[in-house]
């Protein structure tokens, strides 16, 4: 059994902990199950289930540090690892960023964890798959499609009387539908917590749409357009500049936090005053882990008020030396958002390009945030508050930034890559050239 | 997908196994006359089981990663990794199954019984059998990379010095921050097949990097400069270069030896200088492009759209399908590139990632044309492939990143051949009237079909009327591929010939890592769009 109780997973933990010599020790046991299932040209390719139990200790001299890890249970191997973490940590050289342990620390419950599915088994993969490869077939469309379901804990405990522990299981899938000869292609992507939110059929009857409507297209030519951005492609731009909040960077002045002779951007109105953005571990929807990977708590953090930087993410070495409080990095985002849908936000659009996802984004420029990437699996034109016509999938270069300073109107935040983003219209998107790719 | 970028630092997501002390890379792995009874074990229950084919592979895998900022050590990373992985076909249908620390016959058996019984399962959901391209045994053979130094032999201090060592030179001339990395890799692979094989191979990859910053405090703008090493299937020698190892030009450049602390003294120098550099006008110009450089717009825009799986829509859902459909190939005239243009798959080549002696599924590796004098004449393809484009062999390019992942189709080193003619840089450069020298390997991005792509870089030089005038910063080219190899008017001569590369090539889902190779001489493309990538925020 992989996922083990608060009380197994402890009793482990105190086990090893007694084991130590050193200075400092740290222990962290986490064991899943993982299982996916990948189907293409409407079969499936292949399927498979792991599962996994592993503790990993780190032993701390001064600040020297080292670590081991092990998959077997019985005290002797237990203790072997002890020894050789701690053999590892002598002959380590000095780490002058060392920051000593955390104490004992207030965890609130986690919400990660959805018995159905953690029930996940190999019979619920093959009819999920079934359900989104039958409809395709039917309608001569091509699918292919990838779901991986999780189930799992993780525990950490030092021998400063810290202790954690969270269960959690996710769910992901995405699903790819062709035309028969090539010139349309849809896709949906959607995850969860809890796999009974989690529909193939209905997802896959999306992604036929799109693959039905994108075929024929139109090019127009390259340049700035007003886009509405549907809530997978702009999750994909805004989760990059989320990730690029490290502190340290923007102190070094190797950030587009970085500021004109030296300092950080934190506290400037850097985006239209409608952007907020923020995490939540006790979120409904995007339930995260209570605590950090170094055992800091996770709370309720605001990133950007109102257009303005309010929060970027420390290490604990960094924050000390900064004299600041140490603000983890956070897992999911909530992007606040009004109440229009997609169909909303279509219906008021004069002219426009209607994006289903972007593709192969990568940073052109860390300063400014510019990246570039393309369209695909369903790019339309839209006129007069309806989409007229597919068109030939753009390039983009494009920095969030920008593009949030550009902002027309937010629709209803949705779930999208583990953070709630809502559907984007935004104006004089760069677009820098056409794809021929379908 | 290209995987890491030389300027990220970010290590992969991959399962690399246990966390051990740097001694026990040292110690020999299982003996090959248990690694063969442990293998028999698993293909005779496989056959006892109704399987019409199984192979089998024990795998131990070494990685090192040392890892620095200025004067410090980060992290050291020691893990290993030791299983195994059955694959079957039963019912006509593939089966796959792995288990981790093996020790005994009881424990192969189960994992071959295993594969077997998935095997049977998904033979229900299965549309047509699989078609194995017939593959002759080998009887009990071995391969070793050709390496004279093992890395993991080398000291752990010997490498923090010489990491810090490129730290200090960087920042004493100039640099403000500087990180450096150095990967090895040893994969130690047992293979053996119900064809009678029973191989025994040692594959070493090394790939050391850094990342320089120069920073403008006045106007709070920094720039970047990446070494200029290429990961390659080579041992610590790849560290001791040999003065016929540069390239010597604008910048020094290095072919099978790599000279990191020269790199990174001119790296701090030059990432200071692009901070003053001239920002690009947008428009056509013809690129002269360094192999450097070049590998990876071959890796994306030929490497990708020429593997057999994507043509055929396996990756749909992921990386994507192929402008390169098999009617263009049938069609016998398809004209990739311009007639400059060979593009070879080579799992031979001495010193690249891609070399062994055979595949992950049992097939002698080889070489064999791509693209012939522009036209696209074949794909690359294994066993269970190679019947759909009328060959009677596999090519000998599968892979599987684990002995806990399932082998597939992955891409075998691909180079653009040199040219026939004696060319020189110099001679190149010296009839181009408005163009570019790009050197090193930058931002990258190309769509689902490998049609359009942008690629950056990471030093530009400006050549006005046959001579370089200066450098030149914000500069991306975007082309769409088969436009973009017509345009290649000429290669440079064997003489500058040189390897780049990717040490974590991603693809599949899950996905699996691969290292491959991309050799090439410089270059010369006409009239392609420059785009100027300045933007204020």
């Amino acid at each position: 059994m992989a996922i083990l109780t608060r009380e197994e997973a402890k009793k482990i933990i105190d086990k090893v902990l007694a084991f130590s010599k050193a200075d400092e020790v740290s222990v962290g046991l986490s064991g899943d199950r993982t299982g996916n299932i990948r189907y293409a040209r409407n079969s499936v390719s292949t399927s498979g289930e792991t599962s996994d139990l592993s503790l990993s200790v780190t032993s701390v001299y001064g600040k020297k540090s080292g670590t081991a890890t092990i998959n077997e249970f019985d005290d002797a191997s237990l203790e072997k690892t002890v020894r050789r973490a701690e053999e590892i940590a002598k002959l380590a050289p000095d780490n002058p960023e060392y920051v000593p342990m955390l104490g004992a620390q207030q965890y609130a419950e986690g919400k990660a964890f959805a018995q159905s599915t953690a029930d996940i088994n190999p019979e619920y993969r093959a009819q999920a798959a079934f359900n989104s490869i039958d409809p395709c077939v039917k309608k001569n469309l091509t699918a292919a499609g990838y779901m991986e379901d999780s189930a799992g804990f993780s525990a950490m405990g030092n021998n400063k009387g810290l202790f954690g522990y969270n269960k959690s299981t996710s769910v992901d899938f995405s699903i790819t539908v062709r035309t028969a000869d090539g010139k349309g292609s849809g896709y949906v992507t959607r995850d969860y917590n809890d796999a009974s939110k989690l529909n193939t059929s209905a997802a896959t009857e999306i992604a036929m749409q799109k693959a039905l409507a994108s075929a024929n297209t139109k090019a127009l030519e390259p340049g700035k357009y007003t886009v509405i951005l549907e809530p997978t492609a702009a999750a994909d731009l805004l989760l990059n500049m989320m990730r690029s909040m490290d502190a340290r960077s923007a102190d070094e002045g190797r950030s587009f936090l970085g500021k004109k002779g030296g300092g950080t951007r934190l506290g400037e109105k850097l985006f239209d005053e409608r952007i907020t953005i923020y995490s939540d571990p006790m979120n409904a929807e995007i339930p995260g882990a209570p605590y950090s990977f170094d055992g800091r708590p996770q709370e309720k953090v605001v990133w950007v008020d109102k257009g303005v930087v309010k929060n970027m993410s420390y290490s604990r070495f960094w924050a000390e030396k900064q004299g600041v409080k140490a603000t983890p990095p956070a897992g999911g985002f909530i992007f606040e958002g009004g109440n229009e849908s997609i169909a909303d936000l279509i219906k008021g659009t004069e002219k426009g390009i209607l994006v289903t996802r972007f593709w192969y984004i990568r940073a052109v420029d860390p300063q400014t945030l510019l990246y570039t990437g393309l369209t695909r699996d369903g790019t339309f034109y839209i006129e007069n508050g309806q989409i007229k016509y597919p068109v030939k999938n753009f390039r983009f270069n494009e920095s969030p930034v920008i593009m949030l300073n550009n902002v027309e109107a937010i629709g209803k935040p949705v779930r999208a890559s583990g953070s709630l983003v809502p559907p984007l219209k935004i104006r004089d998107f760069t677009f820098t050239s056409l794809s021929d790719a379908v | 997908m290209a995987g890491l970028g030389t300027g990220a630092f970010m290590l992969p997501g991959l399962a690399m196994g246990r966390t051990v002390s740097p001694e026990a890379f040292l110690e020999p792995g299982a003996d090959v006359a248990v690694k063969k009874r442990l293998a028999d074990a698993a293909l005779n229950a496989a056959k006892s089981k109704g399987a019409s084919y199984a192979d089998v592979r024990i795998g131990r895998y070494l990685n090192q990663y040392v890892v620095t900022r200025e004067d410090k050590v980060q992290n050291i990373v020691n893990t290993e990794s030791y299983g195994v992985g059955v694959r079957v076909i039963a019912n006509g249908c593939w089966g796959f199954a792995a288990v981790v620390d093996v020790n005994n016959e009881a424990q192969m058996a189960k994992a071959a019984e295993d594969a077997v019984a998935i095997a049977k399962a998904n033979s229900r959901l299965m549309k047509e059998p699989v078609q194995l391209a017939p593959q002759k045994g080998f009887g009990e053979v071995s391969w070793k990379a050709p390496i004279k130094k093992n890395g993991f032999e080398v000291p752990i201090k010997e490498k923090v010095d010489l990491l810090l060592s490129v730290n200090d030179a960087a920042m004493k001339n100039g640099a403000n921050y500087v990180n450096s990395v150095l990967f090895l890799v040893n994969e130690q692979k047992y293979f053996a097949s119900t064809d009678g094989s029973y191989i025994d191979q040692d594959v070493h990859r090394i790939w050391p990097i850094f990342n320089i910053t120069s920073i403008d405090p006045k106007s709070g703008k920094f720039e970047t400069r990446n070494a200029l090493s290429s990961p390659m299937g080579m041992g610590y020698d790849y560290l001791q270069s040999n003065p016929a190892d540069k390239v010597t030009g604008i910048t020094t450049r290095y072919n099978m030896g790599y000279d990191m602390l020269e790199d990174a003294t001119a790296a701090a120098k030059q990432a200071k200088e692009k901070l003053t550099a001239k920002s690009v006008e947008a428009g056509k110009y013809d690129l002269i492009l360094d192999p450097s450089h070049l590998w990876l717009t071959i890796h994306e825009s030929v490497g990708h759209p020429l593997e057999l799986d994507r043509v055929l829509g396996y990756e749909a859902n992921f990386a994507g399908t192929s402008f390169a459909t098999l009617d263009k190939w049938q069609s016998k005239n398809f004209q990739y590139g311009s007639k400059q243009v060979n593009l070879i798959a080579d799992k031979l080549q001495v010193g690249s990632l891609g070399a062994v002696g055979w595949d992950d599924e049992g097939v002698n590796t080889k070489k064999w044309d791509l693209v012939k004098d522009g036209v696209l004449v074949n794909y690359q393809a294994i066993r269970d492939q190679a019947h759909i484009i009328g060959e009677k062999e596999s090519h000998g390019c599968c892979y599987a990143d684990s002995w806990s992942s399932v082998q597939f189709q992955r891409m075998p080193n691909v180079s653009l051949a040199a040219g026939k003619a004696p060319l020189s840089v110099d001679e190149m450069i010296k009839d181009v009237k408005k163009g570019i020298y790009i050197i090193g390997d930058g931002s990258f991005s190309i769509d689902q079909q490998r049609y359009n792509f942008q690629f950056g870089g990471q030093l530009f030089y400006e050549i006005k009327d046959g001579k370089i005038v200066g450098m030149l910063k914000d500069v991306a080219y975007q082309s769409n591929t088969q436009e973009f190899w017509n345009s290649c008017v000429q290669v440079c001569d064997e003489k500058d010939y040189r390897l780049g590369g990717s040490f974590f090539d991603g693809k599949g889902q899950p996905s699996q890592s691969s290292a491959v190779s991309h050799g090439s001489s410089t270059a010369r493309f006409n009239g392609v769009n420059v785009i100027n990538t300045a933007r204020k925020i």
